[in-house]
């Protein structure tokens, strides 16, 4: 069941593996910080501030995620939008059981075509995975996310510059009454132009059918009986942000487009050099 | 996730701006009580809203996509958002996720009220 909303109502109230890792690598507020109050509890869930993101060891598959920096919904070019995934999984899986096995299988849920490097230590505060995502045509996206946040019911992956939109995803569960539910929230922008007609001409509908199959295969994971996922869309921001425009620059799939189009030359060029 | 557990208060510092204090946690269950202190200080008349997070105890991703919502619901009704009292953690997560380039942060409420020197505050 799909349900999509024009823009939000302003009046109304809400009722609502290559082992990589950041730079610094740690959790908020630990060294180099002076907590001015009581701990916050969130202490430790939360990764540590960073400007630009490192894959280690460096290589053209992370070559569209170092030395990028992260972009929120608040970045971005596109409209905002916020896409929410669910299912329900049963009584057999309490929530916090839901998200450890989300966590430590996630890359296995994802829709075949599409390959998720997380990782080697599982998705903590702070880490990168390496992703290429199917885009269509045969083509893949090669980019990257960083795990933003991460507690025992839910993890917050943020995404870098050149990857098809800034934003979050939040993953979590929960048990409103007797039966858990699992969701993958979306709060995002297309980065830059080449993106937002992309996902116009067709990136939301498939972007909805991969949230639909992941949530479908975590499900049948669990041992849920056959549900059906309900999907929620609301156009938070239906503005454009024009003054973002040049990040087409960062584009990534542009990138691995032009780097497997020159690929063959610049494979000749490195033989060449070779024999001399 | 479970009950709500932030607590705002409204309060004007001057015609034109005013102060949300909020304590307790900011999660994605926190929208209904922030928007209806939003709701209540425009409603007052404030063009400018200072949000006091000295008294945050607890924030997750779900709180910061809730402040996203805000700032853009500020926006489009034309009205100026900015932040104080946040520690040395919430400053570095609003660092993080890049929430400080939209969302003002200072060290006072006046600052925050009458930043770009558009507003006065009464002594």
């Amino acid at each position: 069941m799909t349900e999509r909303t024009g823009p939000e109502d302003i009046s109304a109230t809400v009722p609502t593996k290559r082992s990589v890792r950041a730079e610094n690598p740690g959790t908020a507020g630990s060294a180099g910080t002076t907590p001015t109050g009581p701990q916050p509890r969130d202490r430790g869930r939360w990764a540590a501030k960073v400007d630009r993101l490192t894959v280690t060891p460096s290589g053209s598959r992370g070559a569209n995620v170092a030395g990028r920096r992260l972009t929120g919904p608040v970045q971005g070019f596109g409209k905002m939008w916020r896409k929410t995934y669910s299912i329900e999984v049963g009584t057999g899986v309490s929530p916090k059981e839901a998200i450890a096995i989300w966590k430590e299988h996630f890359a296995e849920f994802w829709p075949e075509g599409s390959r998720f490097e997380g990782p080697l230590k599982g998705i903590h505060p702070g880490e990168v995975a390496l992703l290429d995502v199917g885009i269509g045509g045969g083509m893949k996206l090669s980019t990257g996310v960083f795990v933003l946040y991460s507690d025992e019911e839910s993890f917050t992956l943020m995404t870098p510059q050149g990857h098809m939109f800034a934003g979050w995803i939040t993953f979590s569960a929960e048990r409103p009454r007797d039966i858990t539910t699992v969701e993958a929230q979306v709060l995002m922008r297309a980065n830059d132009p080449i993106y937002e007609i992309a996902m116009t001409m067709g990136g939301h509908r498939k972007e909805d059918q991969f949230w639909v199959e992941t949530l479908t295969a975590l499900a049948r994971y669990l041992g849920a009986p056959p549900a059906m996922v309900h999907a929620r869309t609301v156009c938070v921001d239906p503005r454009r942000q024009w003054g973002n425009v040049t990040d087409v620059w960062q584009n990534s799939m542009m990138r691995s487009l032009l780097r497997t189009v020159t690929a063959p030359v610049a494979g000749f060029a490195r033989r060449r050099q070779h024999k001399e | 996730m479970g009950e709500v557990r932030t607590r705002t208060d409204v309060r004007e510092i001057c015609d034109l701006a005013a102060v949300i204090d909020v304590t307790g946690e900011v999660t994605a269950k926190s929208g209904p009580v922030l928007m209806s202190a939003y709701e209540k200080a425009i409603t007052q008349g404030a063009r400018r809203l200072v949000l006091n997070l000295g008294g945050l105890e607890y924030m997750n991703s779900g709180g910061i996509g809730i402040l996203v919502t805000l700032l853009i619901r500020a926006n489009r009704q034309h009205k100026k958002l900015a932040a104080y009292g946040l520690s040395d953690h919430y400053r570095e997560i609003f660092e993080l996720t890049r929430l400080e380039e939209a969302i003002t942060i200072c060290d006072s409420e006046q600052n925050g009220a009458h930043r770009h020197g558009e507003l006065r505050v009464s002594p």
